[in-house]
């Protein structure tokens, strides 16, 4: 029962978790991208399409991710080089992908994914790993793209604490001028950051259309790009917190339908309600209880231009 | 083109625009290796904007430039860096979450992985060479002024820079600390390298420097040699006139105890007490100059004074009148004229985009009875500001920010006085002021304090401080060191009590 309801915790996650992962390397280089939904939706039905149409699971990842970053794309060149405002561009980019979202999946609703898809994203049991009691099989015996997740947040960890980029980007988010002044080529970082963010927004949108409901319908995503937003707070911006807040608000995301063979007399609604709440509540404390580190990266929403006087 | 090695830096006829402001006319300079250049000139003489362009951050929009006799064309920081120019910005560059280490290193290539522990090690030598003392593990919000600006130092020379940069390296420092870091400048002199300050300070021109070039209004006035001069030619050839480098001091009738502050205590939002048990008297025709390293709680101290902070205990009399806990607003109705001139002139004492009439309305339109704003007497007052401060504005409707520092500061402070204030208090009132609008300052100030005014002024240059002041306050973590008789101190003891090294009984203040 409790390892059921975990799993599906993990499964819920698991889209949420790179959506995090993205804006939080969007952020850390100073770019507030407020586009997550859009670009969810884009690599969900990018990756839906190519998918149906290829039966490769390889395109239709892939696809996904290009479908994204190009999303994150048009906020940069936008942003950085434009230096539009980023809190608007973030509000068009979400309008825009759930636009083409839903232009593009008029055909997909009611068509079912190819068997080799479905084959590819069954679970595969890590040796030795799943034999942990409890814990194994629920961590350990997922699909591939579940251990991707995994290892993104750990390589996004070392990444951005124990190498030289990582500092750079950094120091690139909480004091650009002195990035900047130091020889580092903000601009760059900039681009890099913001369309991985968008690449695995895309990724954790294809996760959704083809693994976690799978099928394709309008507004799949149904807020949770926005979740991702508010859960970039909960993080604090530290990646390895993503395992913590993404799995959490998986769980969040499904209770409701796992409650309702109890018979609980409260009503369905109330209870689908919850992940929205919870993340009303976190926004609540992390401003009440306003710590140093806590705010976030100094520089986040303001453009940067070298010569200002 | 090779010239001789000595000559590291030959900057040839550089111009750079800003709009429509000329902040450097084909100006010439060099840098020889083992000597120390002092960069004089008034603010917005275009000494920042020069070595701004030496360090990549600026494009020259004409010009040529030699490092190591190779032409060079600096399109980024990182160009500079790599030719061995290395600047200390006035406003640090430091991170503030990243350790000392981690700002060290920063912008450098090197291994992917960072080993944290060969790199502080590597910065431990590094520092004991110089003579510095670190923590290479403390995050930078933790670190004193002074502590930053070994930072600054120790990137620079971690990068192996030999043409040094210091833009205003003194601006916040006690004299003790100045003397500490021009000690590390003669160090790093006889190791070879080439230093430039950048400074609007004679004495230290003259005490550090073996050259010295004037600047003024984005033009080069001449370069010296330090020893051939004397403070009176360097600040003619600097304001461009004669001047009268004196600040007068009248003496004025006194009326004790107007402004009495008992046991003022303020804790800041994260709770930390700034201010300690803050007792002071100011009396009617004195100014009280209170000196103090930034962030000793002069910010505080002015915010609780005019009624901006909520006060942890302690009282504020004016003429017997308690107005401990008073918003401004209520301070102003009960008929005490408290007048603030703030550090932040644009940001808390003025509305930047609004012209001069809104800005004179804002201080009392409360006080008109009608729904509709009356403009024309105040119109009519800021009229008066203009013919009688000699301020220099298109009109009276012309934004304030787009006025030069001297004539913002002058809008501010005529209007204030304009309200007849019993009370002034001002905030560094000639920060970023050229030499001319600073003695309009003082003068302006001089006068209120001959008609009776109770005048509280926070200083950063202790020899205007020095010559202005009737009494000098000052504060060091918040609590109070002494308060002097400027005849009888020197800037040396007031550095000593800045920096809480000495600090007086409260019997033997003045």
């Amino acid at each position: 029962m409790l390892s059921d309801f975990l799993v599906a915790a993990i499964v819920a996650g698991t889209p949420l978790l790179f959506a995090v992962l993205g804006e939080i390397f969007a952020e850390r280089s100073g770019k507030l991208n407020l586009g997550l939904e859009g670009m969810m939706l884009m690599g969900a039905v990018v990756g839906f399409q190519v998918g149906l149409s290829t039966s490769q699971v390889g395109l239709a990842l892939l696809s996904a991710m290009i479908a994204g970053g190009a999303g994150a794309l048009i906020f940069a060149v936008l942003t950085i080089t434009l230096r539009s405002n980023q809190v608007v561009t973030g509000l068009a980019l979400t309008m825009f992908g759930m636009g083409f979202s839903s232009f593009v999946g008029k055909n997909l609703v009611g068509e079912a994914l190819p068997e080799t898809i479905k084959l590819f994203f069954q679970p595969y049991p890590i040796p030795f790993l799943c034999n942990i009691p409890f814990l194994g099989p629920i961590l350990f015996a997922r699909d591939p793209l579940v251990y991707g997740g995994y290892a993104a947040v750990i390589i996004g960890s070392l990444y951005l604490y124990r190498t030289r980029c990582g500092l750079h980007l950094r120091a690139v988010g909480e004091n650009t001028a002195a990035a900047d002044a130091a020889g580092i080529r903000v601009t760059l970082y900039q681009y890099v950051h913001v369309v991985l963010g968008g690449i695995l927004c895309g990724l954790g949108g294809a996760y959704l259309s083809l693994v976690d409901v799978p099928a394709w319908q309008d507004n799949i995503t149904a807020g949770r790009g926005w979740i991702a937003i508010a859960l970039v707070i909960f993080c604090k911006w530290n990646p390895w917190v993503v395992f913590l807040g993404a799995y959490l608000f998986g769980g969040l995301d499904i209770i409701g339908f796992r409650l309702q063979r109890f018979d609980i007399p409260i009503s369905q609604y109330i209870i689908d309600m919850l992940p929205y709440l919870v993340t009303i509540l976190i926004l609540v404390i992390s401003s009440v209880r306003k710590s140093r580190g806590s705010a976030g990266p100094a520089e986040m929403g303001h453009p940067y231009f070298r010569e200002e006087k | 083109m090779t010239i001789e090695t000595d000559l590291y830096v030959k900057m040839q006829d550089i111009c750079k625009t800003f709009g429509e402001v000329r902040a450097n006319h084909n100006i010439s300079f060099e840098v020889h290796r083992g000597e120390i250049y002092a960069l004089l000139g008034e603010n917005g003489a275009g000494k920042s904007t020069l070595m701004n362009i030496l360090s990549g951050i600026y494009t020259p929009d004409s010009g040529r430039i030699y490092v190591h006799g190779e032409e060079k064309h600096f399109t980024t920081p990182s160009q500079s860096i790599e030719a061995g120019i290395g600047m200390i910005y006035q406003h640090f560059k430091l991170v503030d979450p990243l350790t000392a280490t981690e700002n060290i290193i920063l912008g450098q290539k090197g291994h992917f992985l960072l080993n944290k522990r060969a790199l502080s090690r590597r910065i431990h030598e590094l520092a004991d060479q110089y003579g510095f003392s670190i923590d290479p593990n403390k995050q930078a919000y933790d670190m004193s002024v002074s502590e930053k600006q070994t930072v600054e130092i120790l990137k620079v020379l971690y990068r192996g820079a030999d043409i040094l940069i210091l833009d205003e390296p003194t601006a916040v420092l006690t004299p003790q600390e100045t003397k500490k870091l021009f000690d590390v400048m003669r160090a790093m002199k006889k190791q070879g390298c080439a230093i430039v300050i950048i400074t609007h300070k004679l004495n230290e021109v003259m005490e550090i420097s073996d050259w010295v070039s004037v600047m003024r209004k984005g033009e080069t006035v001449g370069t010296i040699k330090t020893s051939e001069t004397t403070p009176t030619e360097l600040t003619n050839m600097m304001v461009g006139k004669t001047v009268s480098l004196s600040i007068h001091r009248p003496e004025a009738k006194k009326e004790p105890g107007v402004f009495k502050v008992t046991d003022l205590c303020v804790r800041d939002k994260e709770g930390v007490l700034r201010l300690d048990h803050i007792n002071f008297e100011l009396n009617g025709g004195e100014i009280l100059g209170v000196a103090g390293v930034a962030g000793s709680g002069q910010k505080q101290l002015c915010e609780a004074l005019t009624g901006l902070q909520p006060l942890e205990s302690g009282s504020i009399h004016f003429r017997g009148r308690d107005m401990a806990g008073l918003s401004p607003r209520e301070i102003s109705l009960s008929g005490i004229s408290v007048s603030f001139i703030p550090e932040d002139r644009l940001g808390m004492g003025l509305v930047a985009n609004m012209d001069m009439v809104d800005n004179i309305i804002l201080r009392d339109y409360y006080r008109q009875k009608t729904f509709l704003l009356h403009r024309r007497p105040s119109e009519e007052k800021a009229e008066r500001l203009v013919t009688t401060l000699n301020i220099q504005t298109p009109g009276v409707h012309h934004a304030v920010k787009k006025l030069s520092g001297g004539n913002i500061q002058k809008v501010l402070l005529g209007r204030e006085i304009a309200c007849d204030p019993n009370v002034i208090i001002t905030a560094y009132a000639t920060r970023g002021l050229d030499v001319g609008s600073s003695h309009v300052v003082y003068e302006l100030l001089n006068k209120q304090k001959t008609k009776g005014v109770a005048i509280l002024y926070f200083g950063e240059d202790l020899d205007v401080l020095l010559e202005l002041s009737d009494r000098i306050m000052v504060l060091c973590n918040g609590r109070i060191s002494g308060i002097v008789d400027p005849n009888q101190v020197d800037k040396e003891a007031l550095g000593f009590m800045m920096s809480g090294a000495r600090k007086l009984d409260r019997e033997d203040w003045v």
